[in-house]
């Protein structure tokens, strides 16, 4: 049995127009699922920062780091390693809620350390930042009070240590 | 030094060695013909008459000359009857630029006359493209599309450049062809390779279509001497290898020679050069590999085990890996192996043929083998072209000229005229009427710019390969494959001015291909065959050499 895995790639792109196209592109016509992306400009302007997660075994792994690496777009891609990686996603969760029901959701909110990022008589709309394990436990803690809106950015990875992501010369 | 993008180009396509484009003129590209006119006695413009019939011509110009194909279409339709002949290209790993023009950049985005996205259009089958909006930017665009066209594994490359970034003039200044870097191996990889090789009791050569792109067909003969190993090659690979080399074996695979698949299977160590493993020359994965250790080389790194596993993998130019190669293997001798092949090569099931006192595919092509010297061989797409793979006696490289990857009908004539061109020799298209039907059109370019084609029709009356798969797996229901057309195909060829003749008896064989190859100009000969004539040897898709059909 093949074992499939959470895979997380970051990579560092070509900071143009299309180059977000061309990366789902080769994901979709390959048949491998993103479950999540995130892409943001660097310190470089010319150069995004794009880290993308998705589920499959060694082999799915190889080939999207050789597909990958071909796109003139990419600059350098690397599959980062689980047990040395920072990873963090934000979340806006809204959710309806009548005053008087408020008080359990805030000591949850303390307790997640998320934070209130909007208050109405009816609604309440908390920011909460962490990795993801710990968004999905909030959202399903908050799911019974009726989540109404809810958008989550992706995770953004980064690695442990003093090593870097930088172009191959 | 001040000029137009449209002039640019012209000067950067120079500067990168072009002489002969491929294309076809239109509203988008005014501009940029407008130049070419300027230019006519430094660039060779090929009309077509179909863009698609363009891409073809300059894919085929790139197989044959090893220089970069470059083809000019005008917006929208014009772009997007590119994409066959780019997809073609791309599966096929050819060096090509395709330049097309569009609207301008104030009209983009609002679904203008003739506007389209060939951008978004070809990303999946282009290396890279670009839409160039900023008329400096343009030369140094071009630059690098050839340089990404040659580098690396090739493949084509598009530049989309709007009207008005045609017309915008910039300061240009000249630069030098910056030439691609040949990669060479880590020795850790090199001397595991040789160990692989050394340990190996019946290894095999399979050789791909790297070894026609990186003309290594030399440096292969001379490795396949060093370790006593046979050479069977892919479609693609066809051409590599001199057919007369008595260690070459053919092509294998689903409708492969005999001994080429056979002894494949019994080897227990397969040299992969230059190729990728497609379905259609592994059959089932699972059994094909089963047994026996692979040593793949290959330019790119995705190929290493995306379809077969590799024990030991060189990434490299397959020019460089092989030379490196023979530098440090020591000559070997196999005998028991050499005395399997022997037997496997002499064996009945290796010396099926058709009758040889016919009119059939194998008689027409072997005639036209026997007086056709060093011709470039094209063809379309379907059972004509297996025939064409199996028995045709390729004599150097590069002359070989057929859709491998993508399986594209209608490629033969377009492919035929970039032949034609790209080699200065006379090229022999073997076709179909299925296939012949697609882009005949053609034949109005290969009479207008008079190019030394040989037109072979053989007329079966039917699709050819796809009746031959619902005779052997849905029943002889012959859905739509028996054509019945009444194409007189020598009138035809008539009314596009070009020569003719049909070829319907046994006795007049030689005698007909000797007259055609001998025209001056194109020339055409319909050879009537039977519809129920085969491809054989036949592995069924997803099959082993188990399951190989040897009779029809």
């Amino acid at each position: 049995m093949k074992e499939e895995n959470k895979i997380i790639l970051s990579m560092l792109v070509k900071n143009e127009s299309g180059v977000l196209t061309r990366i789902s592109g080769l994901f979709a016509r390959r048949g491998y699922n993103i479950d999540s992306l995130s892409v943001g400009e660097t310190d470089n302007p010319q150069i995004s920062r794009m880290t993308v997660m998705a589920t499959g075994d060694d082999y799915i792994k190889e080939q999207i780091l050789r597909q990958l690496e071909k796109l003139h777009d990419v600059v350098i891609v690397e599959a980062l390693d689980h047990s040395h990686i920072v990873t963090r996603e934000l979340l806006l969760i809204k959710v309806n809620v009548a005053q008087g029901a408020r008080s359990e959701l805030l000591e949850a909110v303390s307790i997640f350390r998320a934070k209130v990022v909007d208050l109405t008589p009816t609604s309440l709309t908390v920011e909460i930042t962490g990795e993801r394990s710990k968004c999905e436990a909030f959202i399903e803690y908050l799911r019974p009070f009726g989540i109404a809106e809810l958008c989550r950015t992706g995770i953004t990875a980064i690695s442990r240590g003093s090593g870097i992501l930088t172009p191959n010369e | 030094m001040k000029l137009s993008g449209a002039a640019i180009i012209i000067e950067t396509l120079l500067e990168q060695g072009v002489d002969t484009v491929f294309g076809y003129p239109g509203g988008a590209v005014l501009n940029l013909y407008d130049e070419l006119y300027k230019a006519k006695d430094r660039i060779t413009h090929i009309t077509t008459c179909h863009e698609q019939g363009a891409t073809h011509a300059a894919d085929a110009y790139a197989r044959v000359s090893g220089k970069t194909g470059v083809v000019f279409a005008t917006s929208g339709p014009g772009a997007t009857n590119l994409t066959t002949g780019i997809a073609s290209a791309f599966l096929d790993s050819t060096p090509m630029v395709a330049i097309t023009g569009n609207v301008a950049t104030t009209l983009i985005g609002l679904d203008s006359f003739q506007e389209v996205d060939i951008c978004g259009i070809t990303m999946p089958i282009t290396k890279h493209n670009y839409i160039v909006k900023d008329v400096r930017k343009l030369a140094d665009t071009i630059r690098e599309a050839f340089f990404i066209a040659n580098s690396g594994r090739p493949g084509p490359v598009l530049i989309d450049v709007p009207k008005d970034v045609q017309i915008a003039k910039t300061e240009f200044t000249p630069a030098p062809k910056v030439a691609v870097k040949k990669q060479a191996t880590p020795s850790i990889n090199l001397a595991e390779a040789v160990e692989l090789i050394s340990s190996a009791q019946r290894p095999y050569i399979y050789a791909g279509g790297g070894v026609v792109i990186s003309d290594a067909s030399e440096e292969l003969a001379i490795f396949a001497d060093k370790i006593d190993a046979p050479i069977g090659t892919s479609m693609m690979g066809l051409s590599s290898v001199r057919s007369d080399n008595p260690r070459f074996l053919g092509m294998s695979g689903m409708h492969g020679k005999y001994a080429a698949t056979k002894l494949m299977y019994e080897s227990d160590l397969i040299i992969a050069i230059g190729t990728r493993f497609s379905d259609r020359a592994t059959g089932n994965k699972k059994e094909f590999s089963n047994g026996k250790k692979v040593l793949h080389i290959d330019i790119d790194p995705a190929e290493i085990g995306k379809n077969i596993p590799a024990y030991v993998a060189l990434i490299g130019d397959v020019k460089t890996v092989l030379a490196e190669l023979n530098a440090v293997l020591s000559k070997a001798e196999r005998k028991d192996w050499a005395i399997r092949v022997e037997e496997i090569k002499t064996c009945p099931d290796s010396r099926l043929e058709m009758d040889p006192y016919n009119l059939n595919a194998e008689t027409v092509i072997k005639a036209v083998n026997k007086y056709a010297g060093d011709a470039v061989i094209a063809t379309d797409v379907g059972q004509h072209q297996m025939w064409t793979a199996m028995y045709y006696n390729f004599k150097k490289p590069r002359t070989f000229v057929t859709s491998g990857g993508l399986g594209t009908m209608g490629f033969g004539l377009g492919a035929a005229i970039g032949s034609a061109v790209g080699s200065r020799n006379r090229t022999v298209l073997f076709t179909s009427d299925g296939s012949f039907h697609m882009n005949m059109n053609e034949m109005a370019t290969a009479v207008s710019f008079h190019l030394p084609i040989l037109i072979v029709v053989l007329n079966n009356n039917a699709l050819g390969m796809v009746r031959q798969w619902q005779t052997l797996f849905y029943g002889c229901r012959y859905s739509n494959t028996t054509l019945n057309r009444k194409t007189d195909y020598v009138k035809l060829a008539e009314a596009f001015g070009m020569k003719a003749e049909r070829l319907d008896d046994f006795s007049k064989l030689d005698e007909t291909i000797q007259r055609g190859l001998a025209h001056d100009g194109p020339y055409l000969i319909e050879a009537v065959i039977d519809s129920d004539d085969k491809v054989l040897p036949m592995i069924p898709p997803n099959g082993t050499i188990n399951d190989i059909i040897l009779k029809g």
